[in-house]
């Protein structure tokens, strides 16, 4: 750390704010500061310390147990478990998730009934499509995702949104400011990589798979004002707290409709020229993601652009010690589908839905934030192993 | 958590806040009494760097205007340099109370240290 230049995580109060964002206290924002603080602390200064004591102790040990290197990231992380400082760390990190949905719901739910209000109140009437008969797909029951209590759908009282809110209010504490204001830099990442690699693409219909509370499709549906966006997400907190959001900030062509994204009969045989996904992929399912590609096949316009993006795959380049931290959210956070997304052939999904080869496109998507005020993902050296907000793009352009 | 009929009024908040994520929680210490105390331990860190970070807000406000209302704290607007300082603070303060974990770190990287009673055998030696 250089001592004379401050580079740890903006004030929380750089956060943007919206007409449904959840109000927050001196202590609560001085809460959530200390906690992206401990986040960072712990990926800048105590995280380097597993590395070291991986190499120091951990891989001599096993290579003196077993005469060979590790073959592979499930041995690495084995021979981990019983490393000091990886658990140090390990149960550390536990922690500040477990403090961080603790601080965000405690924020959120004594608010629940002004925010219920307010969202009714700033909704458009055909901006949000919510339907009751849509099951909840068995990845979004099996655990609560990245320790959420509730996860994004549960219900906590009719027309709950606060599983959202408390997303939004506190992601700053885990992302550090990398997301930017309004936590889209994905979003704004994703129009930056349109404009560098198809200059010329202006599409009309646009569809968002898995878009949450809508962080990522709005910068979307800014740039391109002509166009119809649909943002598709199955847990109706998320949708009606986005659409509330996406109005308050003056974005008006986005519908928020809930839908399981594996199976989207409500719109036509290419309905859409641009379909896109930003971090949804690793939360569904083996089951789910073969569907939902076939789904992209369906849906997408001829010439039309499918990519979503990822954390960058497992491959015979990655080393398996990367690769055993980079898992750890999914043993450790409640990311249960993380390990085998990444060691999934993602252009064979692409292929056995339909794309053809020449079809495929592949290539990279930063952050892209405000950065008079917040950090540079794309110049940031810390590794956080699967939490840097840099991505890798499975995706397509259809033939014409 | 499946829908209830009553209303957002009547939700326990502080129970609901602390509620336990659905999923076997991993323990990661070799003593889960141990970690119990961990966690304990950086919540109360956390309580911690919220009260200083309010006394800090109360004496900027004091001098500033010699006198506040409770309402002054709460919309604070700490200018840039206040924003920085105060996060310079919070680096400060984790890498204190985080300091063994620095020290198991720098003691990786020198395994053939001796320890107090060796060097004292060695060095007292004629």
């Amino acid at each position: 750390m250089n001592d004379n230049r401050y580079e740890g995580p903006p004030d929380y109060r750089a956060v943007g704010a919206h007409g449904v964002f959840p109000e927050t206290t001196h202590d609560q924002v001085e809460r959530y500061n200390f906690l992206a603080h401990l986040n960072r602390h712990l990926a800048a200064s105590v995280l380097p310390g597993v590395a070291r004591a991986y190499e120091a102790r951990v891989a001599p040990a096993f290579a003196a147990e077993h005469g060979r290197e590790p073959r592979d990231r499930r041995e690495v992380r084995k021979a981990l478990a019983s490393e000091p400082i990886h658990q140090a760390w390990s149960a550390l990190r536990r922690n500040t998730m477990e403090m961080r949905q603790q601080a965000g719901l405690s924020v959120v739910l004594p608010q629940l009934a002004a925010l219920m209000e307010k969202a009714e109140r700033l909704t458009p009437p055909d901006s949000l499509q919510l339907d009751e008969g849509v099951r909840m797909p068995d990845y979004l029951t099996a655990v609560d995702h990245h320790c959420m209590p509730g996860s994004y759908h549960a219900e906590r009282v009719a027309g709950d949104l606060s599983a959202a809110a408390n997303y939004d209010s506190g992601m700053f504490v885990t992302t550090g400011g990398l997301l930017g204001r309004f936590t889209d830099g994905g979003g704004r990442g994703m129009v930056d990589y349109l404009g560098r690699h198809h200059p010329g693409f202006r599409p009309r219909r646009i569809l968002d798979l898995g878009c949450g509370l809508g962080h990522n499709v709005l910068p979307i549906a800014e740039a391109f004002p002509e166009a119809q966006v649909t943002a598709v997400d199955v847990a109706a907190p998320m949708l009606r707290y986005g659409a509330a959001r996406a109005a308050s900030l003056g974005i008006g062509n986005v519908t928020f409709v809930q839908a399981d994204c594996a199976d989207l009969d409500a719109f036509g045989d290419t309905s859409f020229d641009w379909i896109q996904s930003t971090m949804f992929l690793h939360e569904t399912s083996a089951k789910a993601l073969p569907r939902i590609m076939a789904e992209c096949r369906r849906l997408i316009a001829p010439g039309g652009l499918v990519i979503h993006i990822e954390q960058p795959q497992y491959d015979a380049e990655m080393p398996p010690f990367e690769q055993a931290m980079r898992d750890w959210d999914a043993f450790n956070n409640n990311e249960p589908f993380w390990t085998k997304l990444h060691e999934i052939d993602l252009d064979r999904v692409m292929l056995d839905a339909g794309f053809e080869p020449e079809e495929l496109l592949h290539g990279g998507v930063a952050a892209v934030v405000d950065t008079s005020l917040f950090p540079d993902a794309a110049a940031d050296e810390v590794e956080d192993y699967g939490r840097k907000p840099a991505w890798h793009i499975t995706g397509a352009r259809a033939a014409v | 958590m499946n829908k209830p009929a009553s209303g957002p009024a009547s939700l326990d908040s502080i129970a609901l806040s602390g509620a336990k994520a659905k999923g076997k929680r991993p323990w990661f210490l070799a003593d889960p009494d141990v970690e119990r105390v961990l966690s304990i331990t950086m919540a109360v860190a956390g309580e911690l760097a919220v009260l200083r970070q309010r006394l800090d807000t109360i004496e900027s406000l004091l001098e500033e205007r010699g006198s506040i209302s409770r309402a002054d704290i709460e919309a604070f607007a700490p200018s840039p340099a206040q924003q920085e300082a105060r996060g310079r603070w919070n680096q400060e303060y984790l890498a204190r109370i985080l300091r063994i974990l620095q020290q198991e770190q720098e003691a990786l990287e020198r395994p053939d240290e001796p320890t107090s009673e060796e060097a004292g055998e060695r060095i007292g030696e004629k």
